[in-house]
């Protein structure tokens, strides 16, 4: 039932955005259409000042999946993971997630199939792939956008919420499933 | 920090490729990101312009400050410092909740949009003041009800009940989302702004 209602609401949000918010604005005797057009002039600008920062770190990161640094990386991580029994088919997601999303949806896919779409291992992975977002691409964008270079807390804080937000994916299949 | 962890990436990629031969992949891996990054950027152009327009309208309405002395008690919460009616909060109420709702194409321009309203408040602008990570994080951390792609990847493998992966992303893109935000806050008294920032 809140499952039908979420849907609903995400069908239909857009389009009663676009047309509910210039209501209100018609209502209130704003001048909607110049607004609209003083706004969107932003729109270009913005999208083209976060190139330089998404090609700075997209190109770094695509540079260590290439030379295959994250299998390496994986491996160096896999007895701490063993340790605390963290599934040995999703480590290397957990290491991908927060890089890649291109990335981390190949391989998460990959893993569905593999193991089955209804498996522990499969539901788990797709539970991992979406409880959080691609944090370097985030960084790149917003921090982008307003041309914001040094970023201070913002890995660390964002890499403790992927690593809780991961274990407890885990956790939660594997009670659940 | 993001000085180091650049170059990192960078030089261990090098270094890797020295021990295991995989050069043509660095090379490789390089330039189709510039690519694909610059490909990223435009195409967020139409999106981009059509939200900011309408984010516009809506300020000029006073729907951005109502939003945000509806939401009162969440803002005093997460953002104490930035007063409820400024149009940051309403912004980023409309980012997390286009979030909630998985509409990813409209979240984006309302967080870049909140991220300029934060930055009218940032005394130094290019490092990101308390509420810039507080907010990113919380982008992060991905919060969404229903997970539309990981379904349609379950779905198209043949599951015969691909929604059952809702409750358990709902749990852990929450409990994500309260140890990113708490980590932020607890951290950024030990990243300070000025000369030592990194």
């Amino acid at each position: 039932m809140i499952r039908t209602a979420l849907e609903q609401i995400s069908l239909w949000a857009i389009p009663v955005l676009l047309v509910g918010i210039p209501l209100v604005g018609m209502i209130k005797k704003v001048k909607v259409y110049d607004v609209f057009i003083e706004g969107a002039k932003e729109g270009f600008q913005v999208a083209v000042r976060i190139i330089p920062f998404l090609v700075g770190i997209l190109v770094a990161i695509g540079m260590f999946r290439g030379s295959g640094a994250m299998d390496l990386l994986t491996d160096a991580l896999r007895p701490v993971m063993n340790a605390i029994g963290f599934p040995a088919e999703l480590f290397p997601l957990a290491v991908l997630r927060p890089l890649s999303g291109s990335g981390s949806l190949a391989l998460t896919t990959d893993i569905v199939k593999r193991y089955g779409p209804d498996s522990l291992i499969g539901r788990t992975a797709a539970t991992m792939y979406g409880s959080s977002e691609t944090l370097f691409y985030v960084l790149a964008v917003y921090f982008g956008a307003v041309g914001v270079k040094r970023t201070r807390h913002a890995i660390p804080s964002a890499l403790a919420g992927d690593v809780v937000a991961a274990i407890v994916a885990v956790t939660i299949c594997a009670w659940m499933f | 920090m993001l000085n180091y962890i650049w170059f990192a990436l960078m030089a261990i990629a090098l270094v890797v490729a020295i021990f295991t031969g995989s050069a043509a992949g660095v090379t490789k891996g390089a330039v189709d990101s510039a690519k694909t990054a610059v490909e990223i950027a435009l195409g967020l152009v139409g999106i981009m312009t059509l939200w900011l327009g309408i984010m516009r309208v809506a300020e000029a309405a006073g729907l951005i400050s109502m939003l945000g002395r509806l939401l009162r008690p969440f803002s005093r919460l997460l953002f104490p410092r930035i007063p409820p009616e400024h149009p940051a909060i309403g912004a980023m109420i409309m980012n997390i909740a286009a979030n909630m709702l998985g509409l990813s194409n409209a979240a984006t321009p309302f967080g870049i949009k909140a991220m300029e309203e934060l930055q009218t408040l940032n005394d130094e602008k290019e490092t990101a003041s308390d509420e810039m990570v507080t907010f990113m994080t919380l982008n992060t951390a991905g919060i969404q009800f229903i997970p539309a792609t990981m379904i349609g990847v379950l779905s198209a493998a043949g599951s015969k009940n691909p929604t059952a992966i809702i409750a358990t992303t709902i749990i852990a893109t929450l409990c994500g989302a309260v140890a990113a935000v708490s980590a932020a806050k607890i951290l950024q008294r030990f990243f300070p702004k000025g000369e030592r920032a990194q």
